[in-house]
């Protein structure tokens, strides 16, 4: 199967360990992947804080760079959902509604791919620790992804899986949302923070950069022994 | 009529709320009790998705054919001996019912709970007929006493705990008693008791008019909106004209979603409907009754992609999942309606000048949205409003600045390319062990409370290139 990896700007720049453990998954479990090398952005900092226009540049070259591919596959949940509602963005765009109705059915976040495209429930990763999962929002509200992820780390051998309290409340990422109102989304932070820690877990896992760039950064802040990653990380292990 | 609470500038407001601990505290317990109170009765229930579309269907039917229905509702309730009044503005409602009020000399006045009359400040405007008023729900009672605003739409004193009540009855009202729940309604129940046989005007809310029969349906747990209906002579409807349902077959499930998603309960203790002005052979209900509906900017959404705004039945259960809710408490939103659906509704009716923050204080989690039980998509009106705002050209110069920057970026490879590139030396400077602890510009805001991982020197795209030649070689 081919599939055309959505590394997402984020991990791209900042966290480029996150798209070679989703390539390797890939590769293990029997597909050929590329990389587009014209995508860009989702182009979601720029629509979710309301800059149109803006934003649609973005989403236009993100259907430019994958018109060929098969198969889409994003290692974030809020990404991948910013390109299912391109139609919606789209919508009685004569030129663009029907790429974008394209790109949108053939993208899928990288648990939900695994599970829901290849079938597979169980990667063969081991990985000892203890671990507990955030569920992000735009993973479970937006795209309905609540399951696969859950499913894959389940059957990671060697793993101690511990449910997360309030797993299912923001971050406080939202995006330009954390430094257009940090005093609210400082708040919101220190209590997922809060959480992860009562879990005693020495990892915190979830399926979005963004959201663990931001709890990430304030445990290291709290000076808090938890390890933020990405859930490639674990289904990529064999320790 | 300005919506706003208080002339503070957002921000402060918002601090304001973050400092208050006793608030925080009390709307994060009540938080987590209906959130699982709606949980188990959403359960209970069963195909719970299956209603909340129902629900959803009725109030875009319902608001689709606002006209008709409205129509159909005031020739009811004048064939019920009522008059009806519908009132463009908060003005011309507050005069309606001011003269209302004037040409019964009434002296004194007991209202049942009602978000709409907080909106248009009705309270205020009936200090000139010199009739006292009295507030009956219990909670509003309390806020009357105080002379504070409501935080939440359903339960308007969440951020006041008993001790705080206790002291405001001792205060007020010479209370000697405990901070017991049970000891406390038990006075205001006493207090409130000869208020209601003594009043001349009783004035209600709405939560559904019935269109077919003209009937108004009120929800309670206190049981005082029936004190207010039967007792007074004369009785005021004050209604926003979205409340209409266009039989007791949509009210019924219209009911069971909102007692449901409110309070988590299958049913009030009290669901009262009364029609019009007292029958010949009825024993109480009004001899003179008058129905306002009012409008105040609800016009406004008609036809727009703001409509759905208008499909809210008040069950405040995305106040009751809003993690901005639960950090800045509801009277930081400076408007009567607070959380997710204040940030979309207060907008819309009053406008954005005194309301620009309201659509960015949100990260749009979607908790709102997965929780509305007519599935209004909240979050995605925010965004909506926004874009407006934008459109408005009524953001900061540097973010237009940034937001150029971030189009043209996202919208070249090229020049996205380069910045891959650059990242890890453009912040450099910045950079210790691999962390920035206090960044520019933009990352000010964040670092200040909260580390940020630096760029590495190898972009994802320059491996990948990298690996694919080692692999052809």
């Amino acid at each position: 199967m081919k599939v055309s990896l959505f590394i997402t700007c984020l991990s791209d720049i900042m966290f480029p360990n996150v798209g070679k453990n989703a390539v390797e998954i890939l590769e293990r479990l029997g597909c050929e992947v590329d990389f587009p090398t014209l995508q860009t952005c989702c182009g979601q900092p720029a629509y979710n804080s309301g800059y149109l226009e803006e934003a649609k540049g973005s989403m236009k070259q993100m259907m430019r760079a994958f018109k060929g591919a098969e198969y889409v596959v994003g290692p974030s949940g809020s990404c991948v959902g910013m390109i299912r509602e391109y139609p919606h963005v789209f919508h009685g765009d004569p030129e663009w509604e029907k790429p974008a109705q394209e790109l949108a059915a053939k993208t899928f976040e990288l648990t939900q791919f695994i599970v829901d495209v290849l079938g597979v429930k169980d990667v063969g990763s081991t990985f000892k620790g203890k671990v507990t999962y955030h569920p992000s929002c735009h993973m479970t509200r937006i795209l309905g992804v609540k399951d696969a992820p859950k499913i894959l780390l389940q059957n990671v051998k060697g793993i101690e899986f511990v449910e997360l309290p309030s797993g299912e409340d923001c971050c406080g990422f939202g995006g330009t949302f954390s430094v257009k109102k940090p005093e609210i989304s400082a708040e919101m932070v220190k209590e997922k923070s809060r959480h992860v820690t009562e879990t005693g877990a020495e990892y915190l896992v979830g399926g979005d950069m963004g959201c663990l760039m931001n709890i990430g950064g304030r445990m290291q802040r709290e000076g808090k022994n938890v390890k933020v990653i990405h859930i490639s990380e674990i289904l990529n292990t064999h320790n | 009529m300005s919506l706003k609470l208080e002339d503070i500038p957002f921000d402060e407001g918002v601090q304001k709320g973050i400092e208050n601990d006793f608030m925080r505290q009390a709307v994060s317990e009540a938080q987590g009790r209906f959130r699982a109170g709606r949980l188990k009765q959403a359960q209970e229930l069963g195909n719970w998705e299956d209603w909340r579309k129902l629900g959803e269907e009725i109030r875009t039917h319902t608001v689709n054919h606002i006209d008709f229905y409205l129509q159909q509702l005031s020739e009811q309730v004048e064939k019920h001996g009522g008059h009806v009044y519908f009132a463009e503005t908060a003005e011309e409602a507050n005069s309606y019912i001011k003269q209302v009020i004037q040409t019964k000399n009434a002296k004194k006045i007991v209202k049942s709970k009602s978000m709409v009359t907080e909106e248009i400040g009705l309270n205020d405007a009936l200090t000139e007929t010199g009739a006292e008023v009295v507030e009956s729900d219990l909670g509003e009672w309390i806020l009357q006493l105080e002379g504070d605003h409501p935080s939440h739409i359903v339960t308007p004193a969440l951020h006041k705990n008993r001790e705080q009540i206790r002291e405001t009855f001792a205060k007020k009202r010479g209370y000697t008693g405990s901070s017991e729940p049970e000891e406390l309604a038990a006075f205001a129940r006493k207090q409130l008791r000869s208020d209601f046989l003594q009043a001349d005007v009783g004035i209600t809310g709405c939560n559904f008019a019935i269109a077919e029969s003209g009937t108004i349906t009120l929800v309670t747990n206190e049981g005082n909106a029936d004190m207010v209906w039967t007792v007074p002579d004369t009785l005021i409807t004050v209604m926003g004209m979205e409340r209409v349902v266009p039989t007791w077959e949509e009210m019924e499930v219209l009911v069971g979603l909102l007692t449901r998603s409110a309070v988590g309960q299958k049913l009030t203790s009290y669901i009262t409907a009364y029609t019009g002005c007292r029958g010949e052979d009825e024993i109480d209900g009004p001899n003179d009754y008058h129905l306002v509906i009012v409008d105040n900017g609800r016009s406004n959404a008609l036809g727009t992609e703001f409509q759905a705004a208008l499909h809210c039945i008040r069950c405040g259960s995305c106040m009751n999942v809003c993690p901005v809710y639960r950090h800045i408490g509801g009277h930081a939103y400076n408007s009567v309606y607070p959380g997710p659906i204040g940030a979309v509704l207060t907008p819309v009716l009053d406008g954005y000048d005194d309301h620009k923050d309201l659509p960015f204080a949100s990260s749009l989690c979607g908790a709102c949205t997965e929780a509305c039980p007519v599935k209004i998509p909240l979050h995605e009106m925010l965004v909506l409003h926004r874009q407006k705002i934008v459109e408005n050209g009524d953001t900061p110069f540097a973010e237009k600045m940034m937001m150029k920057g971030v189009g043209m970026w996202g919208g070249s490879p090229f020049v996205y390319k380069m910045s891959t590139k650059l990242a890890h030396s453009a912040l450099k400077p910045w950079t210790k062990d691999e962390t920035i602890e206090n960044g520019p510009g933009p990352l000010k805001a964040w670092t200040q409370v909260r580390d940020l991982s630096a760029p590495p020197k190898q972009s994802f795209r320059s491996w990948f290139e990298n690996r694919k030649k080692d692999g052809e070689n």
